[in-house]
């Protein structure tokens, strides 16, 4: 696939006067009419006002009003967030009739800064899930080979970002539903810290563990997104050297052959131009999938409960056993959960002490063929939804900040995801270290 | 509870409401159930005069 336009080249490109972004957006929403028959990225496409607003914010530039690094440029919105005028659909059925009244505070964010929405992409159901399989709408594929899952939950924003169907995109991310999509597809993608980016005006999973972020494809993209989303102005900032500190243990135990040989590959090139990488175990690592599973149950049957009792029809099935299951959890074993989740806190925040950022593969497979309901690893098989939660999770249950970034590709071609994972606080610091990172693999 | 008990409880609801599909998702949830009640995390001495 030939590299979409970033959305650093398409700043310069328009003020330049290159091209428009009018001629830009009108690109994009063709690249859709070719690519999303075969992608299945897009519930919602909104041409006619992507074009209007293209036309808006081209006299504006021409007048002198320069919205800063996202004016004019052409996003999609994972269908979780609210926009005003068209409905959430969150790809259920259950959410058949909505209308969104309001625009979502990121949405908005995005909107003033002159953002274009495109369209709205599809996702696993409720975003419960890290397939895309199980979506109202069918399943999105994957532009590096169509039978293969993006991932997920963002796995239609995942897809429309490496398919140029957009320049970078907004998801959601419970236990890894930004970097996931992002590895399987190639991209980049950013969890900022808990709390940095606004949920208001989103469906929830988990209100504990749901993150916000943006994708797109570099993390200096990604970078200017972020910015905007959690209303940040701030300049990024150097990076001297590279500290890493590798994840072992549990983090390297289950891992696809090929997806280990890129892993240990770009150490080397990291190690060859002069970063330091050490590697640390975290001692209740074994612990980080129960304590994930109960409270993201917990939290799920709690915003549930309703719907599942009066339209259980509605649900997928696969999602609809989720939910249902998610209500057996019992209270006290959701409190011991929690305090799993601050012990596992203060491991990650001991593990960080003299490094700049922790390193792990984001994903231990590459992409699944959809509908794949387990994978071989060393000769036994393995749920693939436990699997690809199995490194991204931990960064849900803790909220420091992770982000995914390409880490080469498979013999046929899939991608593989390095993760790197910040100081809880300090996501503009991982992300000046991503950038690094991403500059010495390049 | 104990998780034997749990487990015994939720099969049971699940297949009166017609939902037997649920039982090795039940059972895999004890499992980390289990688990979970298993750790040994520091400041989880048992309660004086507990069992």
């Amino acid at each position: 696939m030939s590299r979409p336009l970033t959305i650093d080249a398409f700043g310069r490109g328009l003020r330049e006067g290159k091209f428009s972004a009018a001629e830009i957006t009108s690109d994009v929403l063709k690249q859709i009419d070719r690519e999303n028959p075969r992608l299945n990225a897009f519930i919602l496409v909104m041409g006619e006002a992507a074009r209007r607003q293209a036309a808006e914010l081209d006299r504006e530039l021409a007048s002198g009003r320069d919205r800063g690094p996202l004016h004019g440029v052409p996003i999609s919105v994972k269908d979780l967030f609210d926009v005003a005028g068209t409905p959430t659909t969150a790809a259920s059925r259950v959410r058949e009739g909505h209308m969104a009244a309001a625009d979502a505070e990121v949405i908005g964010r995005a909107r003033e800064a002159g953002a274009i929405i495109v369209g709205k992409t599809n996702l696993h159901e409720f975003a419960f899930g890290t397939t895309n399989d199980e979506s109202a709408f069918g399943p999105a594929r994957n532009p590096h080979d169509s039978a293969r899952s993006p991932g997920g939950s963002s796995g239609g924003s995942a897809a429309s970002v490496a398919a140029g169907m957009a320049l970078g995109t907004i998801g959601s991310d419970t236990g890894g539903s930004i970097r996931i999509p992002a590895a399987a597809c190639g991209i980049v993608g950013l969890k900022p810290t808990y709390g940095e980016v606004s949920l208001t005006g989103a469906v929830p999973l988990s209100r504990s563990l749901d993150h916000a972020g943006p994708l797109a494809s570099t993390v200096r993209d990604t970078w200017l997104l972020y910015q905007v989303l959690a209303g940040r102005h701030a300049s990024p900032p150097d990076t001297v050297g590279l500290k890493l500190r590798v994840l072992g243990g549990y983090f390297c135990d289950l891992l696809d052959d090929e997806v280990r040989q890129r892993f240990e590959e770009a150490i080397d090139r990291l190690r060859a131009s002069g970063a330091a990488i050490d590697d640390k175990l975290i001692e209740h690592a074994s612990l980080i999938t129960p304590a994930y599973m109960h409270i993201s149950f917990g939290d799920a049957a709690a915003y549930h409960a309703k719907t599942i009792e009066a339209v259980p029809h509605l649900y997928t099935p696969p999602v609809r056993q989720r939910i249902e299951l998610a209500r057996y959890v019992l209270a006290e074993d959701y409190v011991r959960a929690q305090e799993v989740r601050e012990a596992l806190r203060r491991e990650v925040d001991a593990a960080l002490e003299g490094c700049q950022a922790l390193m792990l593969p984001t994903l231990p497979i590459p992409a699944p063929v959809i509908g794949q309901p387990s994978v071989e690893i060393g000769g036994a098989k393995h749920p693939v939804r436990a699997l690809m939660l199995r490194l991204t999770q931990l960064f849900n249950l803790t909220g420091h900040p992770a982000i995914s970034l390409p880490c080469g590709t498979t013999s046929t071609g899939l991608p593989c995801g390095l993760q790197l994972v910040g100081k809880i606080g300090a996501t503009d610091a991982l992300v000046a270290v991503a950038a690094e990172v991403e500059r010495q693999l390049s | 509870m104990t998780i034997d008990a749990w487990v015994a409880a939720a099969i049971a609801d699940a297949e009166r409401r017609g939902l037997p599909e649920l039982r090795p998702l039940i059972e895999a949830l004890a499992q980390a159930t289990r688990a979970l009640r298993a750790a040994d995390l520091p400041g989880h001495e048992p309660v004086p005069g507990g069992k």
